[in-house]
């Protein structure tokens, strides 16, 4: 489409021209300088990325092999025993469920969300800096005062929704009993913190789309829902991916909602009912068993490996459909 | 003429520079020796000496420090707090790899298993005289101080948590039950009784539920028995102890003749229950009634009676020595005083910390002491009493995550509707899965 904004990444540096012949040394040193020191500027990145990064990954590999416990001075090399275990415990499946359940409850009402509120923005309003301000409030408070303050809200004996249950005759709900109603519960959580947030990335993409689209989609008597769906959501799919991708990402690591909607408890309830797997890594953790948390922690990367994997393919095959 | 390539060569380096500077600045902070230590003179007795005191919460040392610092002028006491797990996550972390940790450090009771297991990484304080200590303890809370072999002395226990029942009158005199603390005391001597009791309270037909919840009864009664979660060879018995077992049962009836609020206890509807009055009774170490006066019930609303099953204790810290510090002998007497009788009566009287040396449980700033909050309950006695009676039990090094398995499983019957039979299996087979 000739409409895309042109990719930055085609124009080159302007070349010096060639001046005069200098001393072969000089020469030298400047081709070393052109040819090298942008890996040294890139080099502190990476040097602490090895350090607190690559090294953190593969010393977790190692010890996962391992019968490891903190305090233990001998560590038992077992192979690929922690796996074996790990894959036929039915509390990591149990906590993939859950973290599933909770990130697809969380994650498709905020997009849909996300993307109404990005589409309201993009129009001129009155006020508008106010609103998108505020937009972002609910993402800088602390995780901590937003779960305490919704643990209130779902409190089974006084809180504010089972408050107006009863009050329309209604029975309140236990929301930390059953497994449906926790994953609401935490989705909420979720939802409030981060919808703002991803609503402000999709309606700077949206920014970018040339009014002259609209106007005509006008023109041609779309409504606005329709512009929506024609022209707003095509043109801005790389957005919408990445927006994806970062919150599914985010969805694999939901670790503090579960944790203080229970009250600290590390299973996530008593059966386990919402339990996720960064909760579940860390009540193993919390066991001293590093050998196991090391191996539950490996496979939370695999599952987002593969899942920034399929994003990969899904979004280059859009890309591909765009050119 | 030669500057540019001078500077491009700083150039190229610099962020290099940067980022080695960087790692050393990570690395080497802790094991910098404190100055004067690298001398080494022990003999010298006026080597200025810097102790490090880590703490989970404000002990109410302050006071104590500079008693210390008149004996002892050339000792600088440094005290660090952090949160109640944070505190103990991070001892495990400067333990297992040999830096970081303070001078004397506090290990809770919940804790303390995980440390005895590993006597190795912290000074035999009997090196330093304290065994003589001995006689003055309370036997359980000396045993929680010693490594998992006995053979040496890792720490000085400081406060205990003495278990009592915490009720409320109110609801008590709306069923028709006595509510004077010494007759609620005397209708559960057992919790057999305890329930029967719950079963007068439900059918007098109130709106209030007759406790929390089964979960810290059920730990109580397992911290009664002679043996726990665990044998003394470190295997875990649940399955197998008749002890458990009947815990087990008596808390699975207090849930079948709902007896149970069906709370949580720490979760935001337990938490307003205390106030609000869901629940008459619950299981209440020392620690809990500053729990309770935090949730502003009203003066008097609760009261403290003894606990079912004759004595208990929840909780109470111990102070250890890490092997890493360079000033064991400074450390052990750190230790050995804010452990003394002066000091525990001094932190009774502050901090209302309950002393763990039976000698001061006849002294009358304990023995009479009464709490006006709790409708002027002897709270120095009846703690003391069952801090008293508790008699000792092997404590196995992960007995906190047993119990919470266990708990869950109690948590299942009664939240979830699942078997009791089969919750028993599931949480035994839990229990077991635990190294």
């Amino acid at each position: 489409m000739a409409t895309r904004a042109p990719e930055r990444a085609d124009a080159a540096p302007p070349r010096r021209p060639a001046g005069k012949r200098r001393p072969t040394g000089r020469h030298w040193r400047h081709a070393v300088d052109v040819k090298a020191s942008p890996y040294a500027y890139v080099a502190p990145f990476f040097l602490l990325f090895c350090a607190f990064g690559l090294f953190p990954i593969g010393y977790t590999l190692w010890v996962s092999l391992h019968e490891w416990t903190l305090l233990d001075d001998e560590h038992t090399f077992l192979g690929l025993e922690n796996f074996r275990v790990l894959l036929t415990d039915s509390y990591f499946w149990n906590a993939t469920y859950n973290t599933l359940s909770i990130g697809i409850l969380s994650m498709v009402p905020q997009l849909l969300l996300a993307l109404w509120l990005a589409h309201l923005l993009n129009r001129p309003l009155r006020a508008q800096n106010f609103f998108r301000i505020t937009l972002l409030l609910p993402n800088v408070t602390s995780v901590v005062a937003v779960v305490v303050i919704f643990s209130q809200i779902f409190g089974r004996d006084f809180g504010l929704i089972n408050w107006v249950i009863t009050s329309f005759g209604g029975e309140g709900i236990a929301w930390r009993d059953a497994s449906l109603s926790s994953h609401l519960a935490i989705s909420t959580m979720i939802m409030w913190r981060w919808t703002g947030y991803n609503a402000l990335i999709l309606l700077a993409a949206m920014q970018a789309v040339p009014r002259e689209l609209y106007e005509a989609a006008t023109i041609d008597g779309a409504s606005s829902f329709t512009q929506l769906r024609k022209v707003t959501v095509p043109m801005i799919r790389p957005t919408i991916a990445f927006v994806v991708i970062t919150s599914t990402i985010g969805s694999m690591q939901i670790f503090a909602e579960p944790l203080l909607f229970g009250a600290y408890t590390l299973t996530g309830g008593q059966d386990r009912q919402y339990q996720t797997l960064s909760l579940f890594f860390y009540e193993n953790y919390m066991r001293l068993d590093f050998g196991y948390s090391s191996a539950i922690s490996w496979m939370i990367f695999v599952f987002i490996l593969i899942i920034a994997g399929v994003n990969y393919l899904l979004t280059s095959r859009m890309k591909g459909n765009l050119r | 003429m030669s500057h540019p390539p001078r500077r491009r060569a700083a150039r190229l380096l610099a962020p290099l520079i940067a980022a080695s500077l960087l790692a050393a600045a990570c690395g080497g902070g802790e094991n910098t020796p404190a100055p004067g230590a690298a001398s080494g003179g022990a003999a010298a007795p006026a080597e200025p000496v810097k102790l490090t005191v880590a703490l989970f919460s404000d002990f109410h040392y302050g006071p104590l420090y500079e008693e210390f610092k008149k004996t002892h002028p050339n000792v600088e006491i440094t005290e660090r707090r952090a949160q109640f797990n944070d505190h103990h996550n991070n001892l495990v972390t400067q333990v297992a790899t040999g830096a970081g940790a303070a001078d004397v450090v506090a290990v809770e009771g919940g804790f303390i298993a995980t440390f005895r297991e590993v006597a190795d990484k912290f000074h035999n304080l009997g090196d330093y005289g304290l065994s003589s200590r001995q006689s003055e303890y309370l036997d359980w809370k000396w045993q929680l101080g010693l490594s998992k072999d006995g053979s040496q002395l890792i720490g000085l226990g400081t406060d205990v948590g003495g278990l009592a029942m915490c009720y409320r009158p109110d609801l008590f005199k709306e069923a028709g039950l006595p509510t004077d603390r010494d007759e609620v005391g005397a209708l559960w001597p057992t919790w057999e009784q305890y329930v029967e009791t719950g079963k007068k309270f439900v059918a007098a037909g109130g709106k209030a539920a007759f406790t929390d919840g089964p979960g810290e009864h059920f730990r109580a009664m397992v911290e009664q028995a002679p043996v726990g979660f665990y044998d003394t060879s470190d295997k875990v018995v649940v399955g197998t102890n008749p002890d458990v077992r009947k815990a087990w049962d008596i808390s699975v009836s207090m849930i079948q003749n709902k007896l149970s609020g069906k709370l949580v206890a720490f979760t935001p509807e337990w938490t307003t229950g205390i106030a609000k009055g869901t629940f008459a009774t619950m299981v209440c170490p020392a620690w809990k009634t500053g729990v309770i006066k935090d949730q502003k019930p009203g003066e008097g609303t609760w009261d403290i009676a003894a606990v079912p099953g004759g004595g208990g204790n929840q909780g109470g810290t111990h102070l250890l020595a890490p092997k890493q510090g360079k000033h064991p002998k400074e450390a052990a007497e750190l230790i050995n005083f804010l452990t003394s009788k002066e000091s525990q009566l001094t932190l009774w009287k502050d901090a209302s910390a309950l002393p763990s040396l039976p000698a001061l449980y006849e002294d009358p700033a304990v023995a009479t002491f009464v709490n006006p909050y709790f409708g002027d309950a002897p709270i120095g006695k009846i703690f003391t009493d069952a801090a008293k009676a508790l008699k000792p039990q092997y404590t196995g090094p992960k007995s906190g995550d047993v119990n919470v398995a266990m708990g869950n499983g109690l948590g299942r019957i009664e939240l979830q509707g699942q078997d009791p039979e089969e919750s028993w299996k599931q949480a035994v087979a839990d229990s077991e899965k635990i190294k």
